[in-house]
């Protein structure tokens, strides 16, 4: 059985317009693929991410147009849907955003700051993205 | 508009940052009304021009070469200085000589050079302005 890995991505739309995902949660939805058992934490401007409704106009330089652009909330739900991925948000992160619960995409699971010690103990491997 | 000389410089590799995501647009904007750039491509931003880039499919995505239409940051410069030819502009984008052979990417899009700090000096004094857009 695999290791229990909790990744808590808090680097957030680093280069997503390039790589037309995020490079995390990309490279842990590979990774599951591979039989990895993985949860994420957003936490910092990486709770942005589960905000429904997101996603930028293609870039365009001269003729060049991109055709693919980047949605982290769809993203966020393939983890959570297709991937078995548990995805938790840090409430106060959100509120220090002035997000509210109601504008996340579904399947999402709250969770406190003051929890997540707590939260570490049931992982065998803890990542800081 | 009086057509102005601008001359940017550039830090960051491609794929690992949104600065290039705004530089490329600055420039893209620079570049539609006719203006003359000197882009002096440093450190990580000297593989930006690197002809050997390719796309690749995403198979998180389920998408294969054609669908995921990846971009490459050779095929935006290579844009950028079709675009200049077409808006009366011109544009010098010089590669850091040192740079490019500490990465191995000392192969660039046609329409580019290779250079030097001189280069970048040489930009500066004869520039309206200069713009750097450094790694953070």
């Amino acid at each position: 059985m695999a290791k229990k890995s909790l990744n808590i991505v808090e680097s957030a739309y680093r280069a997503i317009m390039e790589e037309q995902d995020d490079t995390i949660l990309w490279l842990l939805a590979a990774m599951q693929g591979a039989g990895g058992a993985h949860t994420v934490v957003l936490r910092g401007n990486a709770v942005n991410y589960a905000v429904a409704g997101q996603g930028a106009p293609g870039l365009t330089v001269g003729q060049w147009t991109q055709t693919q652009v980047p949605k982290m909330d769809r993203d966020v739900v393939d983890l959570i849907e297709n991937r078995k991925i548990p995805v938790f948000v840090i409430e106060e992160d959100l509120a220090e955003r002035g997000i509210a619960h109601s504008e996340l995409v579904p399947g999402v699971e709250l969770l406190s700051c003051k929890a997540l010690p707590a939260l570490f103990a049931q992982y065998e491997l803890v990542s800081h993205w | 508009m009086s057509k102005k000389t601008l001359t940017f410089a550039l830090m960051d590799a491609p794929y690992e940052s949104a600065n290039l995501t705004t530089a490329f647009r600055i420039l893209d904007a620079a570049i539609r009304r006719g203006h003359d750039i000197n882009v002096f491509a440093y450190e990580g931003a000297s593989a930006l021009a690197f002809v050997r880039q390719a796309p690749h499919p995403n198979p998180v995505h389920g998408k294969n070469v054609a669908e995921e239409n990846h971009p490459t940051t050779k095929e935006q410069v290579a844009a950028l200085l079709a675009e200049a030819t077409r808006n009366g502009g011109k544009v010098d984008w010089v590669n850091c000589g040192m740079c490019v052979d500490e990465r191995g990417v000392n192969e660039f899009v046609p329409g580019t050079r290779r250079g030097s700090p001189a280069d970048f000096q040489a930009f500066t004094e004869a520039s309206d302005n200069t713009l750097v857009i450094p790694t953070k």
